[in-house]
């Protein structure tokens, strides 16, 4: 096979991926935690009730998966941005490590805050 | 009460290489009437006023895709887009950009021309071949007839920025093209090692000004996101199958 090997269909997957759970997920959190419960809007849950939703192991797998795939669709992201707006493709190796080495990194960081929670 | 206007200026790129060092806008004052396109005002120009100018066209009506040029910042086929939409003017008419200029609006496309066989836009068939028609049910035909529109006007290509950067990358209507036998049920061809190589599908980041642009509805940026899904899913096969498995 003469084709280039290439790991965009990857970070592709996980970029797509990020941008359909953020656009889902995203504003219902919001919504939710930043106007509906503080506004009273609607009746809001007791921090015992919250605490033991953010311990069940599937509330963390969720908050998990979609902290990753919105780092990197953010780093995916920028990393164009870098390239195509700021026309830096000449560092793109440097680039592609600072964007998605920091994704990794927020990464660990997310799934080390959910599995002290 | 005001008299209306009878006329408008077109501002015209003028460039002949070689010649002048670079290109110049020159103004014509044209009729203007209702039923008049940009490409009604430049016949005008060459038949009565400097026939010096030079400009590709043929049909007048949208098919042939040789009059794309850029109308005021926008590409646009000069026979669809019509003088009263920009009174009370001046119009300005300038080649397509992301291309050399040959002379005045005329550019050179053989780039694109070298890309698009690349995709092998034909159908490509194995084993037998049905006796009579390749019959093809309307649903069948549903899932391509869009990107089949084409008509090769090179629209999307003057308006992509990710092109005017990169021109190694395949482009928006060859991609599309591509995708058309892709999606037929009668082809079997396999267009991956062009569509999702990295001057292919994984170049384009996504601006979507192709299908802005087009001017027969074809949706290229479309096109190209739905094989990058293909072809994503088809790297992730390589990847986690056996030999085998794959396909």
């Amino acid at each position: 096979m003469s084709r280039r090997r290439s790991p965009e269909p990857l970070v592709w997957l996980l970029f797509s991926g990020g941008g359909m759970a953020a656009a889902l997920l995203v504003p219902v959190l919001l919504f939710l935690f930043g106007l509906a419960f503080p506004l009273g809007w609607l009746p809001t849950p007791d921090h015992a009730h919250l605490l033991a939703l953010v311990e069940h192991p599937v509330t963390k797998l969720v908050l998990f998966g979609l902290s990753v795939l919105a780092l990197f669709h953010w780093a995916h992201r920028f990393r164009y941005t870098l390239y195509d707006g700021l026309k830096l493709k000449a560092a793109s190796t440097l680039i592609a490590v600072v964007c998605y080495g920091a994704a990794a990194a927020g990464s660990v960081v997310a799934g080390t805050v959910l599995l002290l929670a | 009460m005001a008299r209306k206007r009878t006329t408008i200026t077109m501002e015209v790129t003028r460039f002949r290489p070689g010649e002048d060092s670079e290109p110049t806008l020159q103004s014509y004052e044209v009729p203007l009437r209702k039923e008049w396109a940009v490409l009604d005002g430049l016949n005008h120009i060459k038949d009565h006023l400097d026939g010096t100018l030079s400009y590709r066209w043929s049909c007048r009506m949208g098919i042939c895709g040789s009059c794309g040029m850029t109308v005021n910042g926008k590409p646009q086929l000069s026979c669809a887009t019509f003088l009263v939409d920009y009174a009370p003017g001046p119009v300005r008419v300038e080649p397509l950009r992301n291309f050399p200029v040959i002379r005045d609006l005329v550019v050179d496309i053989s780039d694109f021309m070298t890309k698009l066989p690349k995709v092998k836009p034909w159908l490509i068939h194995e084993g037998e071949t049905p006796e009579g028609e390749f019959l093809q049910t309307p649903q069948e035909m549903d899932e391509y007839k869009k990107y089949s529109m084409c008509i090769n006007c090179m629209l999307c290509y003057s308006a992509c920025p990710v092109y005017a950067l990169e021109p190694e990358f395949l482009g928006p209507a060859a991609i599309a093209l591509g995708q058309r036998y892709n999606l037929d049920s009668r082809d079997d061809g396999d267009r991956r090692d062009v569509l999702a190589s990295a001057e292919g599908v994984w170049a384009c980041t996504f601006v979507g000004e192709c299908s802005t642009a087009c001017p027969k509805g074809v949706d290229p940026a479309g096109a190209i996101q739905r094989y990058k899904l293909t072809a994503a899913v088809a790297a992730l096969k390589d990847f986690l199958l056996p030999r085998g498995a794959r396909r």
